[in-house]
């Protein structure tokens, strides 16, 4: 069916890839040369060392920065950035299949252009890498060093031979790609986050290997740009650190969009078989093998920690879960810290940026931030999305915090019913007999917008009682939230407080 | 003999509650006296479905419905089957550890379909073991090995081996892939698992697993009505066929200042809001019209499905409001709320038996129907047949709803009695001198 799929991957060398690298890893650039120990030298320019770097610059520091590969990181380069450009592509492929629910007229035939959604990808990329550009850096005062660095001592690194000395050092390597250790995997070729966004054909059948956030994404993009796609989990439930309803909501919206889920499933060997991969997968006690083009593998992550002679600088780590720190993001060298993917469990953009601002406050002004502290959301860019903030009701039980759940399903929202997308909830998450906000979990097409206000109102200290009172414009999504805080007060009244509020009525 | 619709409240369910009972006198193999899944062609045994005819037995003699003597015949067949089964825990054998397959062939009492050693399922055995036992008190011969064998029985089952090195019980067991991993995180039907499994005299699970349990529990306002989140209606009904929990609670439901049975019976008011609601505008659905549990469905190889854009589930746990739900209703799940939520149950009884006429047969109820989807003779689709489990799980709902006879007998069962309190429970007749009720 599909043996004339090329899976090799060159990405077009055009306009935008040339933009794009040239600011974010120019080929002739040339290191300064340090005249004095730096106060500040950050390794890594993905997200948080570029955080790091501007928040270092901004307080006058004398910073350095160096970067292996490309400034940007996963993030930019093979991330969100990406990503999400593809998934807002699948998305009008969606519509387009759709629109009879909206009483629109479906196109008669709808030809998927992938070259054309990958084309917009870089062009989106291209257009966004001023924000990483080593041009911008400079500008801010920050040198920049393209290189290799490795820990020579406790106070100085180098790059590519070169000593670069420090009075305080940030750690922001990222992490890579995890590869799974299934025999003849690397044999038959797959595609990771760092390969997928160079594809130019789309795979007629695609097999992904992991249900987490960005396997999740891409197998709805994949499959609604017209690929089978099967995505296997080795767990019972799809993204397990989410709650259970929304990886249930996101189950359902899986099968709707005809992708086939295989669920307590490992995938035990890989063969190729002309142009065709052949998968055996097992099932408990199930034996069964597909067959297709592509096969989409290391979603997960790993911190990158090798090649930084962390043992030279006194630095402690793990190979799996990375820099060791403390709250305070210091690490096992007083003088060093770490922040992002490469020292923390949540690897998310934002949490990766804050934990850095905080990391740099820690190590230039001797500061006592915690992480812990912030209230940092994250969400899952499937559709519907699913957005989280605060504590889950499995960590509050855990920590013997009674916790009530507030919740209004979106199909009690006029305007999710307006727009035909029900799916989804508003769960706000609040301590037993208080109206504080300990967490909440939003599974909305809008989620990732949505929870903004929920986190605004965990920053702020506001409560339910206050969050009842926000009048929100009428029909929106986010009137969620304003139902779940009026539930709130309806519980609130008591049968002796509503007999003592009747009496006040008027005759 | 006059339609069910037209007979006032009791006769209906006398007429219900013995059809449903006449499931098992019909379908029990005369050789080892294991009961069918189903009613189908070929069905094989579900052990749930033989706990659930054995709890029936008792009742059924209370009510002149069998012989005292040849329910304790067939209740002994089905023991002497178990004692005497293979027990190796190999691919082919009825158990291991004392607890059992979930499927099994009916004639030679076998593992089939490759069936997990199922937890739960063989403690909804156990606990119909306990309830002949605890019923059948004569001192003839027979009663007596009856109680003695349903004691061995409950005795040889390992408890402990099946929590392994986790805070909780497995789900299940399979001889080629050891445990299995379901992810039933949160309240589920299990209440009388953990029961059993802390009461056991011989292999007691350790004495935090429950609270291992409950830590994942869900309380939740939904539709205004506080509660303890399950979605599936089954869950808040399976454990209550043996136990009464009214005023009975776990330090859970002390917190929440609530308990099971309330529980129960705010799950139908959310059941009810949801099929009002009716997020997916599926046929049939509102306040009258309920019932999202686990059950047969459509398939999506059903032809003549309405709606272009459904999926259709075939057999699942359908439930409120996250799904799955396909327009699939059964009428079993609302009939077993009966001791709950007497009149929302049975004035969604009367609508679907009104609407759809074709859900029952030899009055007994389909295990579910879809309006939404044509069953291929321009009318609904309708489930083919009778599922033991309902049939169980309705006779002893209207039981206790109507004489509460099974929640009194066990209460005096001594080994649920200590894991409830082992679990932490107290209250109601837990804490009333022997046979005394404290409401």
């Amino acid at each position: 069916m599909s043996t004339r799929y090329d899976a090799s991957i060159s990405t077009p060398y055009d306009d935008f890839e040339r933009e794009r690298l040239a600011a974010a890893g120019p080929t002739s650039w040339v290191n300064p040369v340090p005249d004095a120990p730096y106060q500040l030298v950050i390794l890594g320019g993905g997200s948080a060392g570029l955080a790091a770097a501007e928040a270092a610059a901004a307080l006058g520091a004398r910073v350095a920065l160096v970067e292996r590969h490309l400034l940007g990181g996963t993030c930019f380069n093979t991330g969100c950035v990406p990503s999400k450009s593809l998934l807002r592509s699948a998305a009008v492929y969606a519509q387009m299949r759709d629109a009879a629910r909206y009483g629109a007229q479906p196109p008669a035939a709808v030809t998927v252009d992938f070259a054309a959604a990958m084309g917009r990808l870089r062009h989106i990329r291209s257009h966004l890498a001023g924000t990483v550009s080593v041009r911008h850096l400079a500008e801010r005062g920050v040198d920049v060093y393209f290189g290799n660095a490795q820990f020579t001592g406790p106070d100085i690194l180098s790059v590519n031979g070169q000593p670069l000395p420090f009075r305080r050092a940030l750690i922001a390597t990222g992490a890579r790609p995890q590869i799974p250790d299934i025999p003849g995997l690397k044999q038959a070729g797959f595609l990771t986050n760092a390969t997928v966004f160079d594809l130019v054909e789309l795979p007629p059948r695609l097999l992904v290997i992991g249900g987490g956030p960005l396997g999740c994404e891409l197998a709805q993009a994949f499959e609604r740009f017209g690929a089978k796609v099967t995505i296997v989990q080795n767990m019972p439930l799809f993204l397990p650190h989410e709650e259970r309803d929304a990886a249930q909501t996101l189950s359902e919206a899986f099968a709707r969009d005809g992708i086939e889920v295989r669920l307590n499933t490992e995938v035990v060997a890989i063969r190729t078989e002309g142009a065709e991969k052949v998968v055996d997968l097992v099932t408990d006690d199930y034996h069964s093998t597909i067959r297709v083009d592509a096969i989409l593998a290391g979603v997960g992550r790993r911190p990158n920690v090798h090649g930084l002679a962390l043992e030279a600088a006194g630095v402690d780590y793990d190979e799996a879960t990375g820099i060791a720190v403390d709250d305070h993001l210091r690490t096992s060298n007083p003088r060093i810290f770490a922040a992002g993917d490469v020292c923390l469990e949540a690897k998310f953009t934002d949490i990766a940026e804050e934990s850095a601002r905080i990391g740099v406050r820690n190590a230039l002004l001797g500061g006592r931030e915690r992480l812990s502290e912030r209230v940092v959301p994250w969400c899952t860019y499937t559709d519907p999305e699913i957005a989280h903030v605060g504590l889950y009701v499995r960590e509050a039980n855990a920590r013997g915090i009674p916790i009530k759940t507030y919740t209004v399903p979106m199909h009690q929202v006029d305007r999710a019913i307006t727009d035909s997308e029900q799916d989804g909830f508003v769960k706000l998450h609040v301590g037993e007999g208080s109206d504080r906000i300990l967490g909440a979990t939003i599974v909305s097409r809008d989620a990732g917008d949505m929870i903004s206000q929920v986190t605004l109102a965990m920053v702020a200290g506001v409560g339910l009682r206050t969050l009842a009172k926000v009048i929100h414009a009428y029909p929106t999504k986010t009137e969620a939230i304003r139902l779940a805080a009026m539930a709130y007060n309806r519980r609130r009244l008591s049968g002796r407080l509503l007999a003592r509020l009747r009496r006040c009525l008027p005759r | 003999m006059p339609s069910l619709c037209s007979l006032p409240d009791d006769a209906m369910l006398d007429r219900l509650q013995r059809a449903a009972f006449g499931y098992f006198v019909e379908t029990m193999n005369p050789r080892n006296g294991l009961i069918p899944d189903t009613s189908r062609a070929n069905s094989p045994v579900s052990i749930a479905v033989v706990g659930f005819a054995l709890s029936c037995y008792p009742a059924a003699v209370a009510r002149g419905w069998i012989e005292r003597a040849e329910a304790v015949r067939r209740s002994l067949l089905a023991l002497r089957f178990f004692r005497d089964s293979d027990q190796s825990g190999s691919p082919t054998a009825t158990g291991y550890k004392g607890f059992y397959y979930h499927f099994l062939d009916i004639d030679r009492g076998t593992r089939v379909w490759q069936s997990e050693l199922s937890m739960i399922d063989s403690a909804l055995l156990i606990a119909g073991m306990l309830t002949v036992a605890a019923a059948f008190d004569g001192t003839d011969a027979d009663e007596t090995e009856l109680r003695e064998l349903a004691q061995a029985l409950y005795r040889r089952v390992d408890w402990r081996w099946s929590q392994d090195d986790a805070r909780t019980i497995y789900q299940g067991w399979k001889p080629e892939s050891g445990y299995l991993h379901y992810g039933w995180e949160g309240y589920s039907e299990a209440i009388i698992l953990y029961a059993l499994a802390l009461g056991s005299p011989t292999h007691p699970i350790s004495a935090d697993c429950y609270a291992g349990w409950t830590s994942t529990y869900q309380w939740e306002n939904l539709y205004g009505q506080d509660f303890l989140y399950a979605g599936p209606l089954f869950v808040h009904h399976y454990s209550q066929a043996w136990l009464d929990l009214r005023d009975v609670r776990d330090p859970f439901m002390r917190e929440k200042r609530s308990d099971y049975f309330e529980n129960s019976r705010r799950a139908v008011q959310v059941q009810r809001r949801y099929a009002e609601l009716n997020p997916h505008q599926f046929v049939g659905y509102d306040r009258n019209c309920w019932g999202l549990s686990a059950c047969d469905g459509p398939t999506d190889e059903v032809q003549g499905v309405a709606n272009e854009q459904r999926h259709l589930f075939g057999y699942a746990a359908r439930g409120v409001p996250y799904g799955p739900d396909d327009g699939t209703l059964s009428p079993p799940a609302v009939l077993a709320s009966l001791p709950f939520a007497p009149q929302p149950a049975l004035a969604a009884l009367r609508t679907m038996l009104l609407r759809h006429p074709q859900i029952l047969s030899q009055d007994r109820l389909a295990t579910s129907f879809n309006a939404s989807v044509d069953g291929g003779d321009g009318r609904p689709w309708i489930s083919a047949g009778h599922y033991g489990l309902d049939q169980g799980i309705v006779f002893m709902m209207i039981e206790n709803h109507r004489s509460e006879s099974i929640w009194r007998l066990m209460r005096g069962c001594h080994p649920l009695a200590s894991g409830l309190r082992k679990a932490g429970f107290s209250g109601g007749w837990l804490d009333a001198p022997a046979g005394g009720v404290r409401r």
